[in-house]
């Protein structure tokens, strides 16, 4: 079964008298396991379709079923759980909670969750290890450069072990080598972690390193090439 | 299911990140409490000492006076036509219930000598009962004695300034000072009372009411007396003692209905409460004054809270989009607000009794008395306060929409 199942998503904002389809009819599949970019021009509705693929919006029609279950279906407390447990959210502008360390950031999901401290610093000390920051564990956002603070971001995504990443320009903030860096670490988590990626872009070269493409125009799915298995 | 433990530690993260902020939020909540604490402790102790001017005084009195003369239209004062005698006294005390003791007084300003000293002061001729009445205690000697009353004796009781002015640092117990120009022996004197009001409670002496009847005053109505004071059981009876009082000195007056009386009672519950009333009073009104302050705090703490809801939108938008609920929220937002203003209200006691205390110590004669009620009350306001004012703040920032929070710079 597909890890996400979206069918006939229509989503319409109104303004005013104007009535404008930000996402006209999308339907999509992801398998357990896919690394796919998502790429269009901006107005294209890429960043709306992440909102849903990410339960932070809800679509005017059309259901999206992930890992089993109709998220279209669920209240906003449903949905906040189903953001805690089912997915990671990577941002282009990284999203940490200032002025609060590494370890809190990554400790943050697992809070929500519900887990013990004791298990929670654990896990988080794991996971910051896996992303490379052992030792930064009590550095603040702001004493650690652009690539770091992606890396705590990512290991906030893991903490809770969700199968999903959902990647908004995860690199759009940062410089090439970064970028190298992170894009590398995204093929580690698909490859050898088995998380499945869904990655907004509008760089090509960033979008080279994922399985599938999928292009986005005006509001609806242009073309879908698999590059690779 | 989040614990609220794990609330409670990110909340005071967020108010530590904002140190300066927290404290000056904080501020008019420790103002508030310390000002309520200050206010409640100046009231009841104001209160307090009313009351023991009141017990000094003696309580459940009835004070039965000869009722004013008229001549010709014109009203005399008070006690102005003697109508009461001593075995009026004598016969109330046998034939009304509820009286625990009672006295007859007569009194009249006189000119002490003794040896080369003198001093002007009101002598009381009492019977022994008085001094039980009007709480005066034997300092050293012994009082009047219905003995000395039955002999007319020449004794005097002499309170505490007079046995001051007159003889210093002698012993006065035994030595014979004139009263007028009777010569009176001296048998005790009584403890300091102190003053009630700008009257001086110990600037009296005592003697036997036979004596000064027969010898030392002199009057136009032989065997009359200015008053007479009973005690009363117990404060409830009070007012039934005092309409028995007035029906049985009626009858024994032969008052018929449509004359004027003779005499008139006065009830000293009535004046002590009117008193208690009127400081109660002003305590509430400070106190309520205090409380706006409070108040004043709690709607610092609103703003600041809403401050800090819209420069946090971002964070919010974070905390949902990581699995935060409303409710998850809510709770950090509003625990963050009930630190702020209960430590604020455990500072504000700190500051308030050591306030109180200083304003015992920097004014006169003013007795402040800090109750535990204050403390737990005022103290348990500043956590209603931080909810009340807490809870809107925090409800805003749970109804964030996440799409929206996030976009937030």
């Amino acid at each position: 079964m597909a890890l996400i199942e979206a069918k006939n998503i229509i989503k319409t904002y109104i303004t005013g008298d104007e009535h404008f389809n930000a996402l006209n009819g999308v339907s999509l599949s992801i398998e357990k396991g896919e690394f796919v970019a998502i790429m269009g021009a901006s107005g294209s509705g890429k960043s709306t379709f992440m909102n849903m693929l990410g339960c932070l919006d809800k679509p005017n029609s059309g259901t999206y079923v992930l890992d089993g279950i109709n998220v279209t279906d669920l209240n906003l407390n449903e949905l906040a759980d189903v953001r805690n447990l089912k997915m990671g959210f990577v941002f282009q502008g990284f999203n940490l909670i200032s002025r609060t360390t590494a370890l809190d950031n990554v400790q943050l999901p697992m809070i929500y969750k519900g887990i013990e401290e004791e298990e929670r610093v654990k896990r988080a000390y794991e996971v910051l290890e896996i992303v490379g920051l052992k030792g930064r564990e009590h550095h603040m956002p702001n004493q650690i450069s652009g690539g770091q603070q992606q890396r705590v971001a990512i290991a906030r995504a893991i903490a809770n072990d969700p199968p999903l990443i959902l990647a908004d320009e995860p690199t759009g903030n940062l410089d090439t080598k970064m970028s190298i860096e992170i894009m590398n670490f995204f093929v580690k988590m698909n490859e050898e972690m088995g998380k499945t990626i869904v990655l907004v872009t509008h760089e090509s070269d960033i979008a080279e390193y994922c399985k599938r493409v999928v292009h986005f125009k005006d509001g609806s799915i242009i073309s879908d090439e698999v590059k690779r298995k | 299911m989040i614990d609220t433990k794990s609330i409670l530690k990110m909340s005071l993260v967020s108010l530590k990140v904002n140190k300066m902020r927290s404290a000056l939020t904080s501020l008019g909540i420790i103002i508030g409490v310390s000002a309520v604490i200050i206010m409640l402790a100046v009231g009841s102790g104001a209160s307090k000492k009313v009351q023991q001017n009141m017990e000094s005084m003696g309580s459940n009195l009835l004070t039965i006076r000869s009722a004013s003369a008229k001549s010709g239209g014109v009203r005399q004062g008070i006690g102005s036509k003697p109508s009461l005698t001593i075995k009026d006294a004598e016969t109330i005390l046998k034939n009304v219930e509820g009286i625990e003791a009672l006295s007859p007084v007569s009194s009249e300003n006189k000119q002490l000598m003794y040896g080369n000293q003198n001093w002007s002061t009101t002598v009381y001729a009492v019977m022994p009962s008085y001094f039980y009445i009007k709480n005066y205690e034997i300092d050293y000697g012994r009082g009047i004695s219905m003995e000395d009353n039955r002999n007319y004796a020449k004794v005097a009781v002499l309170g505490s300034t007079v046995a001051t002015e007159l003889f210093g640092d002698l012993d006065p117990i035994g030595r014979v000072i004139r009263v007028g120009n009777i010569p009176f022996k001296i048998i005790g004197v009584t403890k300091t009372k102190g003053s009630a009001g700008p009257f001086d409670q110990d600037d009296l002496i005592f003697i036997p009411i036979t004596t000064a009847q027969r010898k030392v005053f002199g009057t136009a109505f032989p065997g009359t007396v200015n008053m007479i004071i009973a005690k009363g059981e117990n404060s409830e009876t009070l007012n039934q003692t005092e309409k028995d009082i007035d029906e049985f000195l009626t009858a024994r007056h032969h008052i018929s209905k449509n004359q004027e009386k003779d005499f008139e009672i006065r009830n000293s519950a009535e004046f002590q409460e009117k008193m208690q009333s009127t400081v109660q009073t002003f305590a509430i009104l400070l106190a309520s004054i205090a409380s706006v302050s409070l108040l004043v705090g709690g709607i610092g703490i609103m703003n600041i809270m809403l401050v800090s809801v819209t420069e946090r939108t971002k964070e919010i938008g974070i905390r949902m989009a990581i699995g935060a609920k409303a409710q998850d929220i809510r709770l950090q937002f509003l625990i963050e607000a009930v630190i702020l203003s209960l430590s604020g209200g455990l500072i504000g006691i700190l500051t308030g009794v050591i306030g109180a205390m200083l304003v015992e110590m920097l004014s006169s004669g003013l007795s402040v008395q800090i109750s535990m009620f204050s403390i737990i009350l005022s103290f348990a306001f500043s956590g209603i306060i931080g909810v009340a004012f807490g809870y809107y703040p925090a409800h805003k920032a749970s109804l964030l929409n996440p799409i929206d929070a996030l976009r937030y710079e």
